[in-house]
C-alpha cells in the first residue's frame, strides 16, 4: 500500500470515528488528542479498526508512535509492509 | 399498557418532538423495544416501550411537539381494552411508564410530578398566567414578568424556552441544538444548585497498582479485548458507592429513597460542547469486558444522538471522569433527583511516599460531591475510603 493510500485508509477510519472531522482540515502534524480532542475510548476503537482492517496490533506501549497522521501513516506504513 | 404518553425524560424535560415511529399498527412489540424516536433538548433519544403488548394505533404525527405526559400511541397488552383516550392524562399518571421496568428507575420519574407536569395542567393552579415550573423559576431568576411573555405551549402557557430577557423570543430563528442542550444544563445545574446543599471531600489516590495490571492484561491482547482506565474506575466507583448507601438514590418530594442498583450515569462531552449523561444499568453486576462493550456503545450513541429513554432516566448517581489529559481535580454539581456526583480527575505523575521512600507513582484525585440533606461527612470519607482500597488492590476486580 503506497503512503497516501494508507493515509487516506486511516483518515477514513479516524472521521468513522469521529464524523464531526473534515478529513480535509487534518494536517499530518495534528496531536490526536490535544489537537483532534480524540479522548482514550476514541484512541482504542480507532487503534481496534485498524486491526481489523490492516492486521496490525499498535500495543499501548507504541500509542505515541501514531500520536499524528503523519506518524501513524509511517507506522502503519513500515508495520503492514513488513507484515 | 393502554395508552402511551410522552415520557419525562429528566425533570428539565417539558417536551419532545416526535422524529419517527419505528413502529407500526399491528406489530406486536416487547418490553425494552424502541417504540418511537423523539427530539429532546439533549438530542434525539429512542423511546423503549416498558411492556410487551400490540400497537393497535399510533395517536401522534411525526414532527409534532408533545408535551410530556400527551398521548402518543395506544398498545394493548393481551386481553387489554383499547382505553380512552381524547383527554390529557393525569399529571401523575405519566410517570408510571417509566416507573415499571425496575425499581430504581421508580424515583427517576417521581420528580416529573414536582417540575415537569405539563404546561397546560401547571397553569390551570388558581388562575395565574399559563407557566410550566420551569418558566416560573427561570423568569424570576432574570426579573421577568410572565405576563409580559407570549408563551408557546399548550394553550399558550409559556414555556422555559418563551423565558428570554426582551420579552417574545423570535419563533422564526430555532436556537441550535447546542443552545437548546445549554439551556436545557443550565436549567437543571441552577435548580441543583438552588435546592441541594452540595459539600465535597476530595483524596489523592495511587493508581499505579491498577495502571500496571492493566498494562500487563492488555499487553497480551488484540486491541479489541483491552481495557480502558476509565472502566475500571467507573467500576470501582459503583462498587464503592454499593457499600455506602446514602449516595445512591434519588431526592423527591422531600425524601431521600435509596436506589437498589448502583446505576452510574456517564458525565460524556459532546464535541463541540455539551453534556449528556446516560447510564449504565448494575455496574457492579457487569464485568470489565462487559463494560468495555457497553461504555463505548453508550458513548457513540450519545455523540450520534441516539440515546435510549431508560439510559436517560435510569441514572442513580453520576461519575465524571476528566479522562487523561484534562484537569487534576473536578467538584462538580450534582444532578438531581439524584443526591452525589464522582468527579475523577486526570491521572498525574507525582512524588509519593512509600514505605517512607518518596517513589514517582500516578496518582488520581477523587472528589465527591453529595447532598447534605442525605449524607455527611462520614458517609463520603467512607466512600473515599472504599475507592482507595479498591484502586490499590485492583486484583479483587
Amino acid at each position: 500500500m503506497t503512503q497516501p493510500d494508507m493515509r487516506a485508509l486511516f483518515l477514513e477510519e479516524l472521521t468513522r470515528i469521529s464524523p464531526d472531522i473534515d478529513p480535509a482540515d487534518v494536517s499530518d502534524s495534528d496531536h490526536l488528542q490535544d489537537d483532534l480532542e480524540l479522548d482514550s475510548m476514541d484512541i482504542l476503537n480507532l487503534v481496534t479498526a485498524l486491526h481489523q482492517r490492516l492486521g496490525v496490533s499498535i500495543s499501548e506501549a507504541d500509542y505515541p508512535k501514531i500520536a499524528t497522521p503523519g506518524f501513524a501513516v509511517s507506522y502503519l506504513s513500515d508495520a503492514a509492509g513488513s507484515g | 399498557m393502554g395508552l402511551f404518553v410522552m415520557p419525562s425524560l429528566g425533570s428539565d424535560m417539558e417536551s419532545g418532538t416526535l422524529v419517527e415511529w419505528l413502529v407500526a399498527p399491528g406489530d406486536t412489540v416487547a418490553r425494552g423495544d424502541a417504540v418511537a424516536v423523539v427530539e429532546t433538548q439533549k438530542g434525539a433519544i429512542e423511546i423503549e416501550c416498558f411492556e410487551a403488548g400490540t400497537v393497535q394505533e399510533l395517536k401522534a404525527q411525526p414532527g409534532t411537539v408533545l408535551p410530556v405526559g400527551a398521548p402518543m400511541a395506544v398498545i394493548l397488552a393481551a386481553g387489554d381494552a383499547a382505553p380512552e383516550t381524547d383527554a390529557l392524562p393525569e399529571p401523575e399518571q405519566e410517570p408510571q411508564p417509566l416507573s415499571k421496568p425496575e425499581p430504581a428507575a421508580e424515583p427517576a420519574a417521581a420528580p416529573a410530578r414536582d417540575t415537569t407536569v405539563p404546561a397546560a395542567a401547571a397553569g390551570a393552579v388558581a388562575g395565574a398566567i399559563k407557566a410550566s415550573p420551569a418558566a416560573r423559576a427561570r423568569a424570576a431568576e432574570l426579573g421577568l414578568d410572565l405576563g409580559t411573555l407570549a408563551g408557546s405551549g399548550p394553550g399558550g402557557a409559556v414555556v422555559l424556552a418563551d423565558v428570554v430577557p426582551g420579552g417574545a423570543r423570535d419563533i422564526g430563528e430555532p436556537a441550535s441544538r447546542l443552545d437548546e442542550m445549554r439551556k436545557a444544563i443550565s436549567a437543571a445545574m441552577t435548580h441543583s444548585k438552588r435546592t441541594i446543599p452540595h459539600f465535597y471531600l476530595s483524596q489523592t489516590m495511587d493508581v499505579q497498582a491498577t495502571l500496571d495490571m492493566l498494562a500487563v492484561r492488555n499487553a497480551g491482547v488484540p486491541p479489541a479485548e483491552r481495557v480502558l482506565l476509565g472502566a475500571v474506575l467507573l467500576r470501582m466507583a459503583a462498587l464503592a458507592v454499593q457499600k455506602t448507601g446514602t449516595l445512591n438514590g434519588h431526592f423527591t418530594d422531600g425524601v431521600f429513597r435509596p436506589a437498589e442498583q448502583v446505576n452510574p450515569s456517564l458525565a460524556v462531552a459532546l464535541r463541540g460542547g455539551g453534556l449528556v449523561a446516560p447510564a449504565l444499568a448494575d455496574v457492579p453486576a457487569m464485568t470489565l469486558d462487559e463494560m468495555m462493550f457497553a461504555m463505548p456503545d453508550m458513548v457513540s450513541r450519545a455523540r450520534a444522538g441516539r440515546l435510549r429513554s431508560s439510559e436517560m432516566t435510569r441514572g442513580t448517581i453520576t461519575v465524571s471522569s476528566l479522562g487523561e489529559t484534562s484537569g487534576e481535580v473536578m467538584a462538580g454539581v450534582i444532578f438531581p433527583p439524584q443526591v452525589a456526583l464522582i468527579g475523577i480527575g486526570a491521572p498525574q505523575m507525582r512524588p509519593w511516599v512509600i514505605a517512607g521512600g518518596v517513589v514517582p507513582r500516578t496518582v488520581i484525585t477523587v472528589t465527591l460531591a453529595a447532598d447534605h440533606r442525605v449524607s455527611g461527612g462520614r458517609e463520603a470519607a467512607r466512600f473515599l475510603s472504599q475507592f482507595e482500597v479498591l484502586v490499590s488492590q485492583p486484583e479483587v476486580l
